[in-house]
């Protein structure tokens, strides 16, 4: 068990800078949630940790020692990697196994070990089987079989899910949920994909260009955003961001009034779709729908708030046509106000 | 490597009954063609060795040799110095195999793994060496072999098949060791291997294969080469640079006999690996 501290970690490709200064502290047990697009940096972070990569400043302190510049193995910890890396040339077993033998366990530890990493894993009844012989779910139950049996003080994953069916992905999360908190591991998790990382994170940092834009529970990065890009990365359908003007304290939306932050010249409305109810055409806010897409749990309504973009979502027995009016109430205390210049969130008003 | 193999020959059978009868036909007219490229003149040779003295005069051939004899075999390998000569060639290509892995692999593995300046160019003087025509270096290297002590040496021979074979062994490593995913590697690291360790336990193990197919590379063109082994030694000549003297002057049945005796081992070591080659070459799936 120990806790992460990322303490200014840059690194520079050549003149890319892949991470400018990121800090993150992750505590004893936590299970923390690297969350981004592609290209954000949060793998680069990842193997920093990890040790396979150098970063160029900074440092990486686990358990309150600084293992910037120890080899990977010498920093006790554990990863299961995007393409599984389970050992072709080993049974199911010894690829269990190779880390305990590594540190030269004895043999009936390591038997001991391995069972019942694969018993927690659901894999006991392959563990003479060659990798070849498995499918991508079984290989990724070994691969995170072979990280648990070392008994880490910290996983890693790196998108760990990423390359299985949408259906054994769902089970597996589930299941990688239960199998951690009973492990009790500090873990960083890495992933492209917000459900994953809503799912399974206590805390998710999301990642962009570099930087980390915001570190907070699940429902919190939800619901209050702290950037434009945040808001627009998480959710399904995204924030969306009307542009408003605020004069004395209040914007106009048509008939709507809503109270704003004078703060900003740009200021831009954030608005989660499952946050404004329909009403008649008159009340609210104004919204022209042109598309109506039944979802079964839900209707997705696309269309245009003051000529701008916006997705709604009504509930299943809404009746709404294409090309209506309707009106939208709103929730002032669950809008975000965004400025339009720095794309930062600005206090509530 | 069985399965994907046994799964090769399943899909290519169910690509070729799909295929139209007389697409089929050119298909199988045109493996005939191949293989009896191949088969016949070694086929010729056999017949030559073992057909009698009489055998190889006659004309037209026939398919099955009429007075099947050992003789001519025997009595050839009753040559004084053939013997020798055989061990000769063994140490050779032995030493070559050895020179070529222990040299070659490391720089396959490192043109894998790690970019560095000059990477291209290093690759490219690579083969470049290959492109040095050993005639001209004949004077020059045949001298400093005798100062050196080295000449007449199957040592010697050895160290200049090792710059013949090294170019391939190099390349052929590096393709080899690409084909092992990075993160084999850096996963036996995160589980406390070191580097050396992580390359023995992991890497050696998949790369097994593609290294006995370059150790048979090599060992094949020690055992072919015939210019510099000629030149470089005098008594103790390998089989091919001994039969090449000998044979001129001998009659043609005896040239059979020794022709057939030099195919022999690079056919059996080529089919013994056929299934690396391919692995090599990247048809085998991983």
């Amino acid at each position: 068990m120990a806790d992460i501290v990322i303490d200014r970690v840059v690194k520079e490709f050549g003149s890319f800078q892949a991470l400018q200064e990121v800090s993150l502290t992750v505590n004893d047990g936590e299970f923390v949630a690297l969350l981004g697009p592609s290209g954000c940096g949060k793998t680069t972070l990842l193997r920093i940790i990890a040790g396979l990569e150098t970063q160029t400043s900074g440092r990486v302190v686990i358990g309150g020692q600084d293992v910037s510049d120890l080899a990977p193995r010498k920093r006790g910890l554990a990863m299961v990697f995007q393409n599984y890396a389970v050992f072709p040339h080993m049974t199911v077993f010894e690829n269990v196994a190779f880390g305990l033998r590594m540190q030269k366990a004895p043999q009936a530890e390591v038997k001991r070990k391995v069972e019942r990493a694969a018993a927690l894993l659901h894999i006991e009844s392959y563990l003479d089987r060659y990798p070849a012989k498995l499918s991508g779910g079984q290989r990724q139950r070994v691969a995170v079989a072979r990280a648990l049996a070392v008994e880490p003080a910290v996983l890693l994953m790196d998108e760990p899910l990423s390359n299985l069916d949408a259906l054994l992905r769902l089970e597996m999360r589930t299941e990688l949920k239960a199998v951690l908190r009973e492990a009790g591991t500090t873990t960083i998790y890495v992933t492209h994909d917000q459900t994953e990382a809503m799912g399974l994170a206590d805390r998710i940092a999301v990642m962009y260009g570099g930087k980390i834009e915001q570190i907070g529970a699940p429902l919190e990065i939800y619901a209050t955003p702290a950037t434009r890009f945040v808001g627009g990365f998480i959710g399904s359908p995204p924030m969306n961001f009307i542009k408003v003007r605020c004069s004395h304290g209040t914007a106009r939306i048509g008939d709507a009034a809503l109270p704003c932050p004078t703060a900003a010249e740009n200021l831009e409305l954030g608005l989660r779709g499952e946050d404004a109810s329909l009403g008649p055409s008159g009340s609210g806010i104004p919204f022209d729908v042109r598309v109506v897409e039944p979802m079964g749990s839900h209707l997705l309504l696309t269309g245009a708030i003051d000529g701008q973009l916006a997705r709604i979502v009504a509930p299943p027995t809404a009746i709404v046509n294409a090309g209506e009016r309707v009106g939208l109430t709103v929730d002032p205390a669950r809008v975000t106000w965004i400025d339009g210049t720095t794309g930062r969130a600005l206090a509530r008003a | 490597m069985t399965t994907s193999a046994a799964e090769l020959k399943t899909t290519s059978t169910n690509r070729s009954m799909a295929l139209p009868s007389a697409r089929r036909l050119l298909l199988w007219t045109g493996l005939a063609v191949l293989i009896a490229w191949v088969l016949v003149p070694i086929y010729l040779v056999a017949l030559g060795a073992f057909g009698g003295r009489l055998g190889v005069f006659r004309w037209p051939k026939s398919i099955w040799p009429s007075d099947l004899s050992f003789a001519a075999m025997s009595q050839f390998l009753a040559i004084e110095g053939v013997f020798n000569a055989l061990v000769n060639s063994l140490i050779a290509a032995g030493l070559t195999v050895v020179f070529s892995i222990a040299l070659g692999a490391p720089a396959g593995y490192a043109l894998a793994r790690y970019t560095f300046r000059g990477q291209n160019a290093y690759r490219l003087l690579v083969l470049l060496t290959r492109a040095f025509p050993l005639a001209i270096l004949a004077l020059p290297l045949t001298v400093s072999f005798i100062r050196l002590g080295l000449y007449d040496t199957p040592f010697g021979v050895s160290l200049i098949h090792t710059v013949l074979a090294l170019p391939f062994a190099a390349l052929v490593t590096q393709s080899l060791f690409m084909g092992i995913p990075r993160e084999y590697e850096e996963a036996a690291w995160v589980f406390g291997c070191t580097r050396f360790q992580a390359f023995m336990k992991v890497v050696l193990p998949l790369a097994l294969p593609g290294l006995a197919a370059t150790a048979i590379f090599a060992f094949v063109i020690s055992w072919n080469e015939v210019f510099a082994a000629s030149i470089l030694t005098v008594r103790e000549r390998t089989l091919t640079a001994y039969l090449l003297r000998i044979l001129a002057e001998s009659p043609l049945h005896y040239r059979f006999a020794g022709g057939f005796i030099l195919i022999i081992p690079s056919v059996l070591f080529i089919f013994a690996v056929r299934r690396y080659l391919f692995a090599v070459w990247g048809i085998a799936s991983k």
